[in-house]
């Protein structure tokens, strides 16, 4: 992993890249992530996580709330979401 | 749900422009400010671009700026959902535009920079501007707009690839973009004096991709190739008709910047048709959309998926025939044409022609 980029654990703060923002597409009907020069077409659960990426949870605690959403364990698929989003730099690690 | 939406519109408001870079991608018979569409034509095009799928735009020029109505149409676009970036020089941004603008809504501003060296910065340009760029650098920051440097690369500005990069990160820049001169437009008429040698080029990329891990988290860095050196063709905005739409001052509406160039194509106007229609029914759209119109080598090669053919203006630009395998590809005898070229790009500097709305062109 190169210097800059912390490694995202399960008690890491994510936050969006600062320059990132969500919004809903009416057209596809689809959550985007919208940023300079460029749109993530999100699904539902990867829109969900990101929603909870407000710069005050922690990976554990995201986690947990779409746990209980889902009524199932997240904690692996929270984590590899928000691993892969953080390499492409769209997730930072606080 | 209709497929093949595009994402990004980029809206040329204007040709004109207080810069004259030899490298502009702008044609060479630039449209005048008489002829470009009024506000009211932008507002309606953006709201049926946003219907149609768009997510990005670019307030692009031309100089943006001299726009009048900017703010007006930066406001609109947010208002329809858009995310707007301003593609500018930064002469012009004053605070109380840059202020109305951030009220509008605008997201992202960039700020071309032709060199970290001042003095060759502004026989780039072509103009006084260095000055004026630093200060409008330093109000995209204070008002906290999502911030690009853009600095478009050629034999006199490569060497200093790394001072480039540490200037933008001194700007406070969230992302540069290097990219090395694309040879359309004014950029093809000037190749010779702008085309670096391959030491050149070999030496900036390892630069930037030190760099590119250096400041990581920090500044992304996005380095576009220059394709002359590369054994394959770019893969055009996921090909033509695919993703991108470009509309040119007067209302034109193109599949790639460049392709006003294509004289074997007519392009149908927004004053005319609905963005809709000309995205998905128009002759220009439909021309090399999917892999159809492919002669071998490509009709058979398996990375037709990957580039589809390459560039359709750089094919038309330098072989006379659009559907042409671009040139750039080692696949295809045509690959001679950039040989020659690269070779060219040997010989001692050659003069600027600078970028001039109307009359003759200047040699300065």
């Amino acid at each position: 992993m190169p210097a800059g980029i912390p490694v995202l654990t399960p008690d890491s703060v994510p936050r969006l890249w600062h320059v990132a923002r969500l919004d809903f597409d009416p057209v596809r009907q689809r959550h985007v992530l919208l940023y300079p020069e460029g749109a993530v077409l999100l699904n539902d659960t990867g829109a969900a996580i990101l929603a909870l990426c407000d710069g005050n949870r922690t990976v554990k605690e995201i986690a947990s709330i779409l746990g209980e959403r889902y009524q199932a364990d997240v904690s692996t698929d929270v984590s590899d979401y928000l691993a892969q989003m953080a390499d492409r730099e769209l997730v930072r690690a606080g | 749900m209709p497929d093949n939406l595009p994402t990004t519109l980029l809206a040329e408001l204007t040709h004109r422009c207080p810069l004259h870079c030899p490298y502009c991608s702008n044609p060479l018979e630039l449209i005048r400010g008489n002829a470009e569409l009024a506000t009211e034509d932008w507002k309606r095009v953006f709201s049926e671009a946003r219907a149609l799928g768009v997510l990005q735009l670019g307030l692009s020029g031309g100089e943006p700026l001299l726009r009048k109505d900017l703010e007006d149409l930066a406001d609109h676009a947010r208002s329809v959902g858009l995310y707007s970036t301003l593609v500018t020089s930064g002469l012009g941004l004053t605070r109380p535009r840059a202020e109305r603008l951030k009220e509008a809504g605008l997201e992202h501003i960039q700020i071309s920079i032709q060199d970290s060296d001042a003095e060759v910065a502004e026989r780039i340009a072509g103009v006084r501007s260095v000055k004026h760029k630093q200060a409008a650098a330093a109000l995209v920051r204070e008002l906290g707009f999502a911030f690009t440097v853009n600095v478009v690369l050629h034999r006199a500005n490569l060497d200093r690839v790394g001072e480039i990069i540490d200037m933008a990160a001194d700007l406070g820049a969230d992302r540069i973009e290097l990219a090395n001169t694309q040879y359309y437009g004014w950029g093809l008429k000037n190749r010779a004096a702008l085309q670096p040698t391959r030491e050149q080029v070999e030496r900036s990329r390892e630069i930037a991709e030190q760099a590119i891990q250096r400041y990581r988290g920090r500044m992304q860095i996005l380095y576009v190739l220059p394709d002359y050196y590369e054994p394959f063709p770019k893969a055009c905005y996921g090909g033509w008709g695919k993703l991108y739409l470009v509309i040119a001052p007067n209302g034109s509406v193109l599949p790639c910047h460049g392709a006003t160039q294509i004289t074997s194509l007519s392009f149908d106007n927004v004053r005319e048709h609905s963005l809709e229609w000309i995205w998905r029914e128009s002759d220009a759209f439909q021309a090399f959309r999917g892999d159809g119109w492919m002669k071998e080598p490509c009709r058979s090669c398996p990375r037709k998926a990957v580039d589809f053919g390459g560039c359709r203006c750089q094919a038309f630009a330098l072989t006379g025939d659009a559907a042409n395998t671009d040139p750039v590809c080692t696949l295809t005898p045509l690959r001679r044409i950039i040989d020659q070229a690269v070779l060219e790009s040997a010989e001692p500097e050659t003069e600027y022609e600078y970028r001039y709305v109307g009359g003759e062109p200047a040699r300065v």
